[in-house]
């Protein structure tokens, strides 16, 4: 997919400097945003490396695993008829806790342990469960406290505060993942029980 | 002063102690976390950059701006800026791709401008939902994903059309 997306920018930029009569844009574009990439990626790496050090700390010290544990007894209510003590809710929450704490490395192994044990526990063969579906859209719509990325891009454009976008996201953010759940709530009962094969 | 500005050493301050009374080496895991953290940025490193470039040459070609000019009926309708549409777009595919389009919107409206804020939000709040489909679900049997995809794009949507308003709202309705 990537491979269109980058050779199809490439391609119609030439085509288009070539309409628009401004070619030479278009070369010194290729040589200065070659630049500006090793650019981005120091801001990036700054804010990158600060976050994970902070956040290798927060692991180490068990301090994910506590916050896990809080918010467990809110999770659990989201996920129908799941084992309130099997390992598929506590990958589910340990995943949604680094997620909300921007630990992007640690969230997906979590993400795909809870996968392979939803499906343990609630094996419906070729269809997704309805606890499956429900914990891919809260990862989907991406509930993360702190945007580091978008909050160091915008330090680097001259952002006067860079964080004061912070509540702004919070909303955004608690509002998808909410409509995105109740969708997947609402869904549920019209697609039909898990397991049975849909019929054409 | 506001909230924004206390979240980031807030959350340090009690990661630190919270370490430090957990009797955890906390310089130790503090600079293996920074190593952690270079890995992450040379993993990302070619593919951000191939899109920065790539991305940037569409730009000064005036491909972008077309694709905003095209979509500027739709955009305006919601209620957001033009200058995101772009963003919009590659957002639910690629992270990095996501990444070079904000930052080329950035460049061209500025961080505090109303596309720029309005950019960040949208960055800030949303994840590939196409590729975080596909990992989750590549690592099960399950071939029929049933109602995840449009679950997720709802999501994705409600994010959308709020994210002009709500940066209207936290940022303009003063005075």
């Amino acid at each position: 997919m990537m491979k269109w997306v980058f050779a199809g920018l490439i391609f119609f930029s030439l085509v288009f400097g070539v309409i628009g009569g401004d070619v030479a844009a278009v070369s010194d574009a290729a040589l200065s945003e070659a630049a500006n990439a090793v650019t981005l990626c120091l801001t990036l790496c700054g804010v990158i490396c600060l976050w994970s050090g902070i956040m290798r700390v927060a692991q180490m010290s068990g301090l994910v695993e506590v916050l896990a544990k809080a918010f467990k007894p809110v999770l659990i209510r989201l996920f129908k008829g799941i084992n309130p003590n099997g390992k598929a809710i506590g990958y589910i929450v340990l995943n949604i806790t680094a997620n909300l704490l921007g630990l992007g490395n640690a969230s997906t192994p979590f993400g795909i342990a809870a996968m392979r044990e939803l499906e343990k526990e609630e094996s419906t063969g070729e269809s997704a469960s309805n606890n499956m579906v429900i914990f891919v859209v809260i990862n989907t719509a991406s509930l993360q406290l702190i945007p580091t990325t978008a909050a160091a891009i915008r330090l680097k454009h001259g952002s006067a505060a860079p964080m004061e976008i912070l509540p702004a996201v919070w909303i955004c953010s608690l509002a998808a993942v909410i409509v995105a759940v109740t969708m997947a709530k609402i869904l549920s009962v019209k697609s039909g029980k898990p397991g049975k094969k849909v019929q054409k | 002063m506001n909230v924004s500005d206390f979240a980031v050493p807030v959350i340090f301050i009690f990661v630190l102690i919270y370490a430090l009374c957990k009797k955890t080496d906390v310089f130790a895991e503090f600079t293996k976390g920074v190593k952690e953290g270079l890995h992450t940025v040379y993993d990302i490193f070619p593919a951000l950059f191939a899109l920065v470039l790539s991305v940037g040459m569409f730009r000064a070609s005036g491909g972008l701006a077309l694709i905003s000019g095209l979509l500027a009926p739709v955009t305006s309708f919601l209620g957001f800026p033009s200058e995101v549409a772009p963003l919009v777009i590659m957002r639910p595919f690629s992270g990095s791709g996501s990444v070079a389009i904000f930052e080329s919107v950035l460049g061209e409206t500025g961080a505090d401008s109303f596309a720029g804020r309005v950019a960040s939000v949208i960055l800030g709040s949303s994840e590939t939902t196409f590729y975080v489909i596909a990992v989750y679900f590549a690592a099960t049997k399950v071939r029929k994903t049933r109602h995840a995809l449009p679950a997720a794009l709802a999501g994705d949507v409600t994010l959308l059309i709020l994210s002009g308003l709500v940066v209207r709202l936290l940022f303009y309705s003063r005075g």
